[in-house]
């Protein structure tokens, strides 16, 4: 017999998104995500400076403004025929590395463990899923106690972000061309301090806690594998490099598909919106977007669009980001700890597209990342600029390609008269929460619900994980459309 | 059950080591400190106790009454609608009370808030998650205090942004106000979004998105709003004005200004207590970005933004805007971001 469980709102993540799935003999077979809250941000962005553009888009989302201000920072760049200098790049990886810590520790602790631990049993812990958490008393209770530690913890790495950036959430000094700040030795060895403080949490708390979990639901090895076609821009820029496929990146860009390596061809990227609420033509690339709204239209159920990379469905973030390093360098020091963690709990690295998967690869890139800040804040030079000058052209067009802590973000602008002309944004969850495209492929976290097991409707704890495992943010994924007057959409609870 | 460390004031003496309050309930021991327990855990220690014979019936009874004069309890409805989390985000980077004191302690001594519902923190999830706030509404008239993070979409009835469903049929954010606003002691607009529109109702403003006041007008509700703006809004501003409410009321009409914020933080510009007003009085500007001066030319919006950035500070004291040499954006005011467009160019 056929149910239909519906998750609305899916609480613990960012942003306003539900869940609708159908359960047949206790497994899910098919399922829909929806994204029920529209922004416009694009229409927001028409006709303003352009430069205005790296404060407004900051604004998509709170957790992860960094990756929007460089996003758009480049994307400007690349529209305006200029790269940063050494220390405007190096003080951009500082600023987003630091949220990168602080939104993953945030992502584990504060959205995800909830779903394995059962917390104290008074509110916000209260009232929940009564799930299968397994893990003996002691171990559990740790975790809670690490829950309330990583909420000061990940204050510091905020801190540490706004050594250079002035303030967080919402930098002030990232800009086109680099960096306003001024570099000043005392922010270096605030920076380095706090970063130790950090690197000591995550070494002997967050990185055991996500082992310990992991051991005790080794299933989850198993369940949410999704489409495992991965994709990352690539992040962290290691030198100047104006073209930005030939750049060299902590984090590498490329494809996995099929097992195999591949490159990034921006131009293939393209989106559909024949089940997005949403009138206007289907299947085009970011760069030439469109946005019509249409208020009735028939079997879309989301303000999501579905991007796609030469017609595939890809999953992006940090699972993708591993996949890729892995691929790449398998001697590196991320992927040599991938692999000493799946030997440590008897996986296989064919278990990596899973919960568990996601959330270890997170885990260990924080690790990877934290150890690799604590050099590059060294590169700093005192008495060097941060910033190049520029000229903003009359007309001109642009994108910036960067992996957001959520894995692949695309800015793409046009100006025309010195003005925005068009301006669109690809995000992270945009790729993640996808509904079914043209041919009717269904997205990377639809495709990763099929198979889920749910014995109880009532109770779908198992598909909360699996969407939660990929960290969403919804704030971001709908920035997209012109929402005046959609019509009710209907939703069937069980 | 393990009765250990109590002291309930002037009852018992603290004989060991008490510093997590309720922390340590989480992990099954049930302490009792000055600032560690609320009206309802009191009475499931004291019931232990007294079922372990550690005390008296009558003992008991007095214990009950000193505890309901004791603690009053705040439960909050943290709602967030057209917004990014960025106010959340910031307000648990607040350092002292910290977070954890927030959510797990007496704020203040006597008073405790409960975070009933806040939709990225809570464990629970559908209907589960809406029921609660829900019934936050129904069980606590006139006592629960209302936190609106973000603008409310009001075109099309409010269609644009839902949160949960009920008999198959989403929940706009508007009806939650509806339902919600009415039976508040207080509405906190918690950032410019909630307090004037912000972001969300730039224009061309797709959404028809307000801020909770003129929402709350458009409904002819009568709570009280207090705004707390900023993009995001200061830590020390949201703690600050909850203390307020608990300690002393509701702000009274000449504590906050016309727009509705509270003098103590938005009282004096930016640009008259700017670290940069040396440069202004020699007359450096700075004409590019990284270059050091007066940023005025720049397009700083220090002179029409109201907030006390330059004195308080950002992210524990680290830094702030104008600190890392980034001209301000004007992120506290009703206009914002229309009235200071373009931002980097002088107004």
């Amino acid at each position: 017999m056929k149910t239909r469980v519906a998750v609305d709102p899916l609480t613990r993540i960012e942003g306003h998104l539900s869940v609708e799935a159908t359960v047949e003999d206790g497994a899910v077979v098919e399922a829909r995500s929806s994204a029920t809250l529209f922004r416009g941000f694009e229409q927001i962005l028409v006709g303003r400076d352009p430069l205005d553009a790296v404060q407004i888009t900051q604004r998509f989302c709170g957790v992860c403004p960094t990756a929007h201000a460089v996003a758009s920072s480049q994307c400007l760049e690349n529209a305006f025929g200029i790269m940063p200098p050494d220390n405007g790049r190096i003080i951009r990886n500082l600023i987003q590395g630091a949220n990168y810590i602080q939104s993953h520790i945030l992502h584990f602790y504060h959205l995800a463990s909830l779903d394995f631990v059962r917390g104290p049993d008074f509110p916000p812990f209260i009232p929940r899923y009564e799930a299968d958490y397994r893990l003996p008393k002691a171990a559990s209770d740790a975790i809670v106690s690490h829950y309330v530690d990583a909420l000061h913890i990940r204050l510091k790495a905020h801190e540490m972000s706004a050594v250079f950036s002035g303030k967080m959430p919402h930098c002030a000094s990232v800009v086109p061309g680099g960096v306003t700040v001024t570099p000043a030795v005392d922010k270096v060895t605030t920076f380095l301090w706090r970063l130790k403080e950090l690197r000591e949490f995550i070494t002997n708390v967050y990185v055991p806690d996500v082992l310990t979990i992991a051991e005790v639901y080794r299933d989850y090895g198993e369940i949410g594998a999704g489409c495992k076609t991965f994709l990352s821009y690539g992040a962290f820029d290691l030198d100047n490099e104006p073209d930005v496929q030939k750049r060299k990146r902590f984090f590498p860009m490329a494809r996995s598909l099929g097992g195999k390596l591949a490159t990034v061809d921006p131009g293939k990227i393209t989106e559909d919106v024949s089940r997005s609420w949403y009138g206007s033509s289907t299947h085009l690339a970011p760069s030439a977007g469109e946005t019509a709204q249409d208020s009735a239209k028939k079997d879309a159920y989301t303000w999501v669009k579905a991007p796609r990379y030469d017609n595939g469905v890809y999953e992006v973030g940090p699972l993708a980001r591993a996949t890729i390093a892995r691929m790449t360098d398998a001697s590196s020091i991320h992927s040599k700890a991938i692999d000493d963690a799946l030997k440590n709990l008897r996986l296989k690295p064919e278990n990596l597209p899973s919960v568990m998967g996601r959330h270890l690869c997170r885990a260990l890139e924080t690790k990877a990342l934290a150890d690799a800040m604590a050099d590059w804040v060294l590169q700093i030079k005192l008495d060097q600029p941060v910033a190049t000058a520029f000229v903003i052209p009359e007309h001109g067009s642009g994108y910036g390609l960067w992996d957001a802590s959520r894995g692949a973000l695309g800015h793409w602008i046009s100006i025309k008269n010195k003005r925005i002309d068009r301006y669109q944004a690809v995000v992270p969850t945009t790729w993640n929460a996808s509904p079914r495209d043209d041919t009717g492929q269904a997205g990377a976290i639809e495709q990763a619900l099929v198979g889920a097991p749910v014995k109880d409707p009532a109770n779908p704890f198992s598909i909360a994980r699996i969407v939660r495992s990929f960290d969403p943010c919804i704030a971001c994924a709908v920035h997209l459309l012109t929402p005046s007057g959609k019509l009710l959409h209907q939703f069937r609870a069980v | 059950m393990q009765v250990l460390d109590a002291k309930v004031p002037g009852v018992y003496e603290r004989t060991g080591p008490n510093s997590a309050g309720r922390q340590n309930l989480s992990l099954g021991r049930l302490t009792v400190s000055e600032y560690g327990f609320t009206r309802r855990e009191f009475m499931r220690w004291a019931l232990a106790a007294s079922a372990a014979g550690a005390f008296s019936q009558s003992f008991l009874s007095k214990l009950v009454a000193a505890a309901e004069v004791a603690v009053k309890e705040y439960p909050l409805i943290w709602m967030q609608t057209s917004a990014c989390s960025g106010c959340s985000v910031s307000v648990i980077n607040t350092i002292h009370p910290s977070i954890k004191n927030v959510i797990l302690d007496q704020i203040l001594p006597g008073h405790q808030l409960f975070l009933n519902y806040h939709s990225t923190l809570m464990a629970a999830a559908g209907t589960l998650s809406t029921e609660t706030a829900m019934d936050t509404g129904r069980r606590h008239k006139g006592k629960y205090i209302y936190i609106v993070e973000g603008a409310i979409p009001t075109f099309k009835d409010g269609i644009d942004g839902t949160l949960g469903e009920e008999n198959g049929k989403p929940i706009t954010m508007l009806e939650w106000v509806r339902r919600l606003a009415p039976d508040a002691m207080a509405i906190l607009a918690v950032g410019t979004c909630a307090a004037y529109g912000g972001i969300a109702a730039a224009s061309p403003n797709p959404t028809g998105s307000k801020g909770i006041g003129d929402v709350l007008k458009m409904l002819s509700i009568k709570t009280p709003v207090v705004n707390i703006p900023g993009c995001p809004c200061h830590p020390d501003w949201f703690i600050g004005t909850v203390a307020r409410v608990l300690l002393y009321g509701l702000p009274n009409p000449k504590e906050l200004d016309e727009a509705g914020r509270l003098k103590i933080y938005f009282g004096k510009s930016v640009h008259n207590r700017c670290i940069n007003r040396d440069y202004l009085d020699e007359g450096t500007f700075s004409s590019k970005f990284g270059e050091p001066g007066c940023l005025l030319e720049l397009g700083c919006k220090g002179p029409f933004t109201y907030a006390d950035c330059p004195l308080r500070q950002w992210n524990s004291g680290v830094n702030w805007c104008i600190n890392a040499n980034a001209p301000c954006i004007g992120c506290t005011e009703p206009g914002f971001p229309d009235a200071h467009s373009p931002l980097y160019q002088r107004r």
